[in-house]
């Protein structure tokens, strides 16, 4: 594992984990927090943790983006902060 | 400088791990909004299987699953200990990864349940519509 | 509050970063997480299990018990979000679509008046014309996705994967077939019932793997004792095998229920 790209990754990690608790709309957090987790699913199979890497792609990037969303739809897409 | 400088090589990502749980125990106390809080939590987890997985990581090896012919003649090849990555962590982190999707939608279907009865998901517009209810 | 908060976040983080200063450094091949117990597995997996994923073997063999446990904990999630948000109680509304004229009627009554035919079809409150290019892409990777989910199930001794990642692509797919129509397709091709039995049922074939190796006079969830059925080779393998089924069908099914559970606020008629 070369560090550079394990720095690239880790600091956007940070910067989507930002901005998905910073914007203020929940339809803005799902998708970011989508691509939070499948940032995630990068860096644990950059790490060599492929199958924790397959479970993240699959578990968190896909089907907890959908409950969100499913649930922001049944609910509002409004937040104060 | 000349001794600062490995320190950081070999430490940096467990302060930009403790970093990204920080970012998550903020949002989980600070934030009002219900979902917000629930991302916080979902940050804060991964944050730490995140930790858990580097901890099984070792220069210079490989992914465990074992290399070679698979006839069933797996004795005869020597399997050297350091050339595969720590699998423990990985099986520790699967589990919890899965569980935390299963409360994940548990607490979803919470938050769904609280809007129907109180139409509101911010935390001090629910502590109103409770204080109110009471007189 | 925010102030506190955010004092209460440093100081935690603070206290934190002074502890890494006694981890071992970053991929350290003799740190102690990786010289004690996880060396004896790496070396003595294949030999005992004939399985070459060794994420697999811990998950499924060694630490069987916790993932039974494990599948049990999905298993009640879906229970609970089942309990938490199910209503039965009947529609106070109706919405019905004119086909010829496209005209959307809004009926509010407790009784259906006007019977779904080929003049009026039922439809969702917030109807929008379908896409038909959705729908037909949707239609034709549906099965592939279904495909690829089993090959995970399968090989998940062999490769990355197993019993959850193929259970939750196969739910998954479940899930596209309700955004890509409507949840009243998906209801008919899948009810309520059958997600019930299946998730249940997926749980039972794990822990009625575990238990048969004890009617066989074995340990609970010791795989050789089926030597007896399928053979002695790979029967650890096909243990394994067995028992990432049972966790494949319990996750698909939970996945489904969490969803349409969430989605149509538990009254399964409608949603996105």
């Amino acid at each position: 594992m070369s560090w550079p790209i394990d720095l690239i990754v880790l600091t956007f990690v940070i910067f989507c984990a930002i901005a998905a608790i910073s914007v203020r709309d929940l339809l803005g957090t799902a998708i970011l927090f989508g691509a939070y987790s499948f940032m995630m699913c990068l860096l644990w199979a950059v790490m060599g943790a492929v199958d924790v890497a397959f479970t993240e792609a699959s578990v968190g990037a896909g089907v907890s983006t959908v409950f969100f969303v499913a649930a922001v739809f049944r609910t509002s897409r409004r937040t104060k902060d | 400088m000349t001794d600062f400088l490995p320190l950081i090589v070999a430490k940096y990502n467990y302060w930009l791990y403790i970093i990204l749980m920080m970012i998550g125990l903020y949002a989980m106390i600070v934030k009002n909004n219900l979902i917000k809080k629930l991302v916080g939590m979902n940050i804060f987890q991964t944050a730490i299987i995140l930790f858990y997985v580097s901890i099984g990581y070792k220069r210079g090896a490989t992914i465990p699953i074992i290399q070679g012919d698979h006839s069933g003649h797996g004795a005869e090849a020597i399997i050297k200990a350091a050339d595969y990555i720590n699998p423990l962590p990985h099986v520790l982190m699967l589990t919890a990864i899965v569980v935390s999707v299963a409360t994940f939608g548990v607490a979803m279907a919470l938050c769904v349940r609280i809007y129907q009865r109180y139409n509101t998901l911010e935390e001090d517009e629910l502590r109103m519509r409770l204080s109110e209810k009471k007189i | 509050m925010k102030l506190f908060g955010f004092i209460i976040v440093c100081l935690t983080g603070g206290l934190l970063l002074y502890g890494t200063g006694e981890l071992p450094d970053w991929g350290d091949p003799h740190s102690p997480a990786s010289i004690h117990l996880s060396n004896d597995y790496i070396e003595h997996a294949m030999e005992q299990t004939e399985v070459p994923n060794l994420v697999t073997a811990v998950l499924a063999d060694y630490r069987g018990y916790d993932t039974m446990f494990e599948t049990a904990v999905v298993f009640c999630a879906g229970l609970a979000c089942f309990l938490l948000l199910r209503d039965f109680r009947p529609k106070k509304e109706y919405y019905y679509r004119h086909v010829p004229t496209g005209v959307v009627l809004h009926v509010k009554n407790n009784e259906r008046q006007i019977a779904p035919g080929k003049e009026f079809e039922d439809v969702d409150k917030d109807w929008v014309p379908s896409d038909t290019i959705i729908k037909t892409v949707c239609r034709i990777l549906i099965p592939f996705i279904q495909i690829y989910a089993l090959y995970v199930v399968a090989h998940g001794d062999f490769s990355p994967g197993g019993g959850f990642q193929g259970g939750v692509i196969f739910g998954s797919s479940f899930i596209l077939l309700a955004i890509s129509y409507n949840l009243k397709t998906l209801m008919k091709r899948v009810s309520e019932k059958f997600l019930g039995i299946f998730s249940a049922a997926g749980v039972l074939v794990y822990v009625g793997i575990g238990a048969f190796s004890m009617v066989l006079g074995g340990h609970f969830l010791d795989y050789s004792q089926y030597i007896p059925f399928f053979g002695e080779h790979h029967i650890r393998a096909l243990g394994m095998l067995g028992v990432e089924i049972g966790v494949g069908m319990a996750v698909t099914a939970v996945m489904a229920i969490i969803y349409i559970n969430i989605v149509s606020e538990g009254r399964h008629d409608e949603g996105l």
